[in-house]
């Protein structure tokens, strides 16, 4: 029997993303993000739009995939999916499955991509203002549990406190952002860099350990990318980036209800990074740069641990800006600033930053980079991350 | 009886799957679901057992004591009802008599009150009577202490 693998047999051909807005600000409506987005990562490729014949999005994207090949005149559309779960768990799921997509042959060219215009629509930090609610909110809203910061929350607490890593810790992931963010211009926080006293001023959200820069902003705009068999993507312009592996979903009952899940302490990649690394047939230490998901420091911390590029006892330590610098670091991290400082695309700057490196062409340039790894939205589920690669990986 | 966050938070709706866990809250009486196939206790509600795929689930009082598993204290206010609170404490409880279910309240305490891990908490019944249907929640306070008025 042959190997069932995505392993080499799709590449990322081209990447779009829009001018990145703080939330409320994007002149332009969502769809429109979403096609300028689209149409950049086409024109990137160097492939018609009307090429296109698939579209795959992920946390209840707004941009309706028939609407989205109908506006662009696309020839005819193979494939259209939405993965299940909310904000970022889906960023790498979405890549993956218009990789699975193209590999299978049920399409030849789809585009990944997330859009979001939050001034237009409601922004996820509020609450919605219901009266009753159902379901797990039943027994979670009525506390004051509501906002995605405070769903995690507890996660954070326990493992924080069982392994005795300091808050120090998730404030080297902030700061690392922050400071790749101040030599990227596309980034939304460029020119506003952070300072640990700045950061140790900062107002509590949560106690115990969600100051306001551990927590990531809500953006407006729209990323994307163009997903093409391994074979075309050689004909094409850019250096190919290909896919290496990639693995989405959660460990056993990662999703109980109420709290309820038997590990819980847990960002959700235990099975996934597992799985993803088989596929790819690399480990964490064969990793060049890491991008990971930052909705919450904390939850970076539980995704760096679970993917195996930090351990516990040694966090306190291995999390320092220093470190985790582009040119200095170790463990490059977040390298165009992330979620919390370039955009909240819910992770779909990653993926394109990864191509970035990946190609020589990054604002924040890695010297000689060939693996790097996009670590999804930490502590929902599902969950997905997954490892790109250049040519001399295959 | 004071509530420990003010008015105007979302009520629980009451459902089919879980109107017993509410009945009982009403009584003063802490009730989960406990299933009939593999004498299991299971939290939140659903249809069916995860262990032994029975639909025949049944609802018991278990003794309302655990210990804190987590916590957190929000600062932020995300709901109109909670703006110039202030701080308030959340804990995940774990109910070592009724298979480790966890459930979610608050913990009636100072907004400054250290909290530990492990410590452990009694149920407190909070009815909400003036509400259309009434219904009543679970708060947490540590034993030994008497909730704050
Ligand atoms: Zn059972």
């Amino acid at each position: 029997m042959t190997e069932r693998t995505l392993r080499g047999k799709v590449a990322i051909a081209g990447i779009g993303e829009t001018i990145y807005y703080k939330h409320g600000q994007s002149p332009d409506a969502e769809f429109k993000l979403a096609l300028q987005a689209i149409l950049a990562a086409c024109e990137d490729a160097g492939i018609d739009p009307r090429e296109v014949d698939g579209f795959a999005s992920y946390g209840g994207d707004r941009s309706d995939a028939p609407r989205l090949a109908a506006a662009l005149g696309v020839h005819e559309l193979r494939f259209s999916n939405m993965h299940w779960g909310g904000g970022g768990g889906g960023v790498a799921a979405a890549v993956a499955n218009a990789g699975a997509a193209v590999h299978s042959g049920m399409a030849n060219c789809v585009i990944a991509f997330r859009s979001l215009a939050q001034g237009q629509f409601a922004r996820y930090g509020r609450a919605n203002s219901l009266a009753s609610v159902s379901g797990d909110d039943a027994f979670l809203a009525p506390y004051g549990l509501m906002s995605p910061a405070q769903r995690f929350a507890m996660k954070i607490t326990r493992f924080m406190t069982d392994h005795d890593i300091r808050h120090e810790a998730l404030r080297a992931i902030a700061m690392a952002s922050y400071h790749h963010a101040q030599t990227n211009p596309r980034a939304v926080m460029y020119g506003r860099p952070l300072t640990e006293a700045k950061y140790d001023a900062s107002r509590w959200i949560i106690e115990p350990f969600h100051r306001l820069f551990d927590c990531c902003q809500e953006n407006d705009g729209a990323g994307a990318v163009l997903v093409v068999p391994a074979d075309r993507a050689k004909d094409l312009p850019h250096k190919p980036v290909y896919l290496l592996g990639a693995a989405q979903g959660g460990h056993h009952r990662s999703a109980a209800p109420v709290h309820n899940a038997p590990d819980y302490a847990s960002a959700h990649f235990k099975t996934v990074a597992r799985n993803m690394w088989e596929m790819a047939k690399l480990g964490p230490k064969d990793v060049d740069i890491v991008q990971a998901y930052e909705n919450f420091t904390g939850g970076v911390l539980l995704s760096l641990v679970e993917h195996g590029f930090v351990d516990p006892s040694t966090a306190n330590d291995v999390l320092s800006l220093d470190n985790l610098k582009f040119d200095t670091g170790k463990m490059p991290m977040n390298t165009s600033g992330g979620n919390l400082a370039e955009c909240y695309m819910h992770g779909l700057e990653m993926v394109n930053e990864n191509v970035r490196q990946l190609r020589g062409t990054a604002s924040n340039q890695v010297a000689d980079p060939q693996v790097a790894a996009v670590l999804g939205g930490p502590m929902v589920t599902p969950v997905s991350s997954l490892v790109l690669g250049t040519e001399a990986t295959l | 009886m004071s509530t420990a966050l003010p008015a105007g938070l979302p009520a629980p709706a009451i459902e089919p799957l879980t109107q017993p866990y509410w009945d009982g809250t009403r009584a003063g009486r802490l009730v989960v679901q406990r299933c009939r196939g593999c004498g299991k206790h299971q939290w939140g509600p659903e249809w069916v057992c995860h262990r032994c795929h029975s639909f025949d689930l049944g609802w018991e009082e278990v003794a309302p004591r655990g210990r804190i598993w987590s916590w957190q204290r929000p600062h932020h206010p995300v709901h109109p009802a909670l703006n110039g609170h202030g701080p308030y404490t959340i804990v995940l409880v774990e109910l070592p008599d009724a298979d480790a279910i966890r459930m979610v309240g608050n913990l009636l305490c100072p907004p400054d009150a250290p909290v530990s891990i492990g410590a452990e908490v009694e149920a407190v019944f909070e009815p909400h009577d003036a509400a259309t249907p009434p219904y009543t929640l679970v708060q947490w306070r540590l034993v030994g202490q008497s909730a704050p008025a």
